[in-house]
């Protein structure tokens, strides 16, 4: 940035995030959890043995070290969980009473709340999340999005007045590993709300809390085959996709999966909601309140390690205060706490999977190798499991991979703007479309932006907000249909027009 | 810009604005900072750095020479069964006491505080706020807590708010000067923020939030804004401007919060007391039973600590 014929700067003072008062470790206990050695899967209420003799092993990404072992469902044995949940939808499900079948949901979401601390150090042993976030954030919000759609189940003629909605039937989801029980509440709450009955699959790396989950299902005496719960990677998931059983196909995963179970599922009767990858612009101006900008900055895109779909990871600055930002982001950056998931003060737990970190790199050496300047945050990592720095990228193109490409790790590429008009046309030129975010103290600046963002969720000086009474979805690549508030019932219904 | 000369020398550009501040994402930042599970060897030394940073304060009508000399025998050594925890930052009292405070902490490198400036108001001719200030110095304080004029900073006579800082920094001489905005009278955290930023331009060696006079005083998401102020502040001259978090803090998890937040607003250098003290009056006792909490297993009652 600086031109030759400056004057040379005098030393830029700075400050210094060291050892002065260090925090000892804070361990949460986790001699209260109790991992089963052999998972096995859950079809018409009870657990039974996968046809196909198969386990894989669930590993935690923090240490490495094997958590448990899951059953790997074959096509025999998806049939036998759409079989059980097509007989507790015709003779079970469908004809209950509404609000009885609220009075589970209820139910479902209170036990969640009571086994919360337990469901919480599971979700951080089996992905790596910190605990303060699946303590603080993925448990309670798994809680709420069940009582939300409990008080739906007998308001459903409400909702959607003279157009008698009904439920599709059997809904095949597959979810995601970087909220996994967040996830499959997302999924299985309004289904069930609605009348359906489901077959869940969780991500082959996460699969531990769906299957509390499944746990929980028989201490409320949900009745059998209403939700299973089947473990496996992508061929399980394809099976249970083209299932000629559902009627429903609901993903939240990648862009690329999502396009072929499009594909597959073309000129069939299945119904389809898909939430995809994202690029989401965090676009601050200069008028902002900084320093509040600078959390929002750092949260949506190192919250969850950057395993957020909707994650804030191209930050549009306006060029006026595009070097002070850079400034406080490093020194914000510094004081990031990266390390053990269950300590209670880490801020940024490890990295999902192997493979997924093979992926960071790769983008990263990329967008080194394209010219753009990074930063990484000077914190040590540990010597097992997978980890990656919380990293910056300054000097970032509008063509660069790393400014296009989905990351999904916590690296964030920072672009320029002069105009409004400027940041709105970089902020849209993207095939993604799911989430935005404007940093500005002016009211109709924010709404003028706001109301030409082609994206489903419009953050204002804020970031990485979740409510179950919100709609969430994507616009473009990012998928199609709603997850949440009053539009999440829709996926899952049948109305006249 | 206006270019000030700044007290210090050495010309500081006076922004235009302050930049504005988000009351609901500072906020959750501030609680944010307060969940950090602080324990064992980090509570003990962050509770003994308490003690070092604290202004032992009395402050009431009725003080008096006896009151004083006992407070400052605490100031010198907080519990008598432990000489390595302490002395406290200084001992605050009213002009008067200070030839009091200074005779019983003579030679012990503990610094003695006044608050001037027709304190706690700080409504009177400031002829006569100046001299409050040259008295409490003449008297020995090395440290002087000021009020700034809340009307003339909400009616928007920053100049006049200005002006009077610099003019008691010049009164001041040697000692140190610590501005007290009293945030609970100021209404929003923009103008928290603004005033911290003109008190540093006028002068300032520490900000300070209240005078413990009035509600709310001090809070985790007030301090935060002022020393995102106090940073800023460093940015841009590389000047250490010190923070002073006073009243309504009474317990000893509500000092290791304020702690948390210094560490990651600005880091290793603020974390002295030459950068950061608290004003209070029950602060100590509560840190003292958490010091002996940790050291000896037991919580010990109230009697166990001398009520100074």
């Amino acid at each position: 940035m600086s031109m030759t014929h400056d004057p040379p700067k005098a030393a830029v003072p700075a400050l210094d995030f060291g050892a002065a008062w260090t925090y000892a470790p804070a361990p949460e206990a986790t001699d209260h959890v109790k991992i089963k050695p052999r998972h096995e899967l859950f079809i018409d209420g009870s657990w039974q043995a996968p046809r196909s003799g198969r386990y894989f092993d669930s590993i935690s990404p923090s240490s490495e070290a094997k958590l448990t072992e899951v059953a790997e469902a074959s096509e025999a044995d998806v049939d036998a969980a759409v079989s059980a949940a097509r007989r507790a939808y015709e003779q079970v499900w469908s004809r209950m009473k509404p609000l009885e079948r609220g009075k589970y949901i209820y139910r479902i979401a209170r036990r969640i709340q009571e086994k919360a601390r337990e469901l919480a150090v599971a979700e951080s042993l089996d992905g790596g999340k910190p605990i303060k976030e699946s303590r603080d954030v993925d448990i309670p919000l798994a809680a709420a999005h069940f009582f939300y759609y409990a008080g739906w189940a007998d308001k459903l003629d409400h909702a959607f007045p003279g157009s008698n909605p009904r439920p599709l039937g059997v809904a095949g989801q597959v979810i995601p590993w970087n909220f996994p029980l967040l996830m499959a509440a997302w999924k299985i709450a309004p289904a069930l709300a609605c009348g359906n009955t489901v077959v869940l699959k969780p991500a082959e790396t996460t699969p531990l809390t769906a299957l509390m989950l499944a746990e929980i299902f028989r201490e409320v005496d949900l009745p059998p085959g209403v939700v299973n719960i089947i473990t496996g990677a992508g061929a399980t998931g394809a099976a249970l996709v083209r299932h000629p059983g559902v009627d429903k196909v609901a993903f939240t995963g990648s862009t690329a999966v999502g396009k072929q179970i499009q594909k597959s599922l073309a000129g069939s009767r299945k119904k389809l909601t898909l939430e995809l990858g994202g690029k989401a612009a965090n676009i601050v101006f200069a008028d902002a309140p900084i320093d509040q900008a600078i959390e929002g900055i750092i949260g949506g895109i190192f919250f969850n390690q950057g395993h957020v779909c909707c994650a804030g990871s191209r930050l549009l600055v306006e060029e006026s205060v595009h070097d002070l930002v850079v400034r406080k982001l490093k020194d914000r950056m510094a004081t990031l706490r990266l390390g053990d998931p269950l300590d209670k003060n880490t801020d940024v737990g490890a990295i999902n999977s192997r493979m997924q970190l093979e992926k960071i790199r790769e983008l990263v050496a990329a967008g080194e190798q394209e010219g753009a300047e990074r930063f990484s945050a000077p914190c040590p990592l540990p010597p097992r499991g997978f980890w990656f720095p919380p990293t910056i990228f300054t000097n970032v193109s509008l063509s660069h991979r790393i400014a296009r490409e989905e990351i999904f790790g916590p690296v964030l590429s920072i672009l320029t703007f002069r105009t409004p008009e400027e940041a709105l046309e970089k902020a849209n030129n993207t095939f993604y479309g799911l989430s935005a975010g404007i940093w500005t103290d002016k009211g109709a600046k924010l709404f003028w932006m706001a109301n030409r963002l082609r994206a489903g969720v419009v953050w204002g000086n804020t970031y990485n907000k979740f409510d179950p009474t919100s709609p969430f979805g994507g616009y473009k690549e990012s998928g199609f249909g709603r997850e949440g508030g009053k539009a999440g019932l829709l996926p899952y219904l049948e109305v006249n027009g | 810009m206006a270019m000030v000369s700044s007290p210090r020398g050495g010309p500081y550009a006076l922004p235009f604005r302050s930049p504005p501040v988000d009351q609901v994402y500072v906020e959750e930042r501030a609680v944010a900072l307060g969940k950090r599970s602080i324990k064992k060897e980090t509570k003990v030394a962050g509770l003994r750095l308490a003690v070092r940073m604290m202004d032992l304060t009395t402050l009431e009508g009725k003080d008096s020479p006896g009151k004083v000399r006992s407070l400052c025998a605490k100031a010198l050594r907080p519990l008598d069964t432990d000489p390595t925890i302490g002395p406290v930052g200084a001992v605050c009292v009213y002009p008067n006491m200070v030839p009091v405070a200074v005779e019983a902490l003579k030679g012990s490198g503990v610094h003695v505080a006044s608050v001037a400036t027709a304190f706690p108001s700080g409504l009177s001719p400031l002829p006569i706020k100046l001299e409050d200030v040259r008295r409490a110095v003449d008297f020995g304080a090395d440290e002087i807590d000021m009020v700034i004029d809340r009307g003339a900073m909400l009616s928007g006579e920053y100049a006049r708010v200005y002006d009077e800082i610099a003019q008691t920094k010049e009164a001041c001489g040697a000692a140190h000067l610590k501005v007290i905005l009293e945030t609970g009278e100021l209404g929003t955290y923009d103008t928290v923020r603004h005033a911290s930023d003109i008190a540093m331009a006028a002068g300032a060696d520490f900000i300070k939030t209240s005078t413990g006079k009035i509600t709310p005083a001090a809070t985790p998401a007030v301090t935060l804004v002022m020393l995102e102020a106090i940073r800023d502040f460093f940015y841009a001259t590389g000047r250490r401007i010190g923070m002073k978090p006073a009243g309504g803090i009474r317990t000893a998890k509500q000092a290791l919060h304020y702690l948390v937040i210094v560490k990651e607003t600005l880091g290793d250098a603020w974390l002295t007391p030459d950068l950061f003290r608290f004003g209070a009056s029950t602060l100590l006792n509560d840190v003292l039973m958490q010091l002996e909490k940790e050291r000896t297993g037991a919580y010990q009652g109230q009697d166990y600590f001398s009520k100074d």
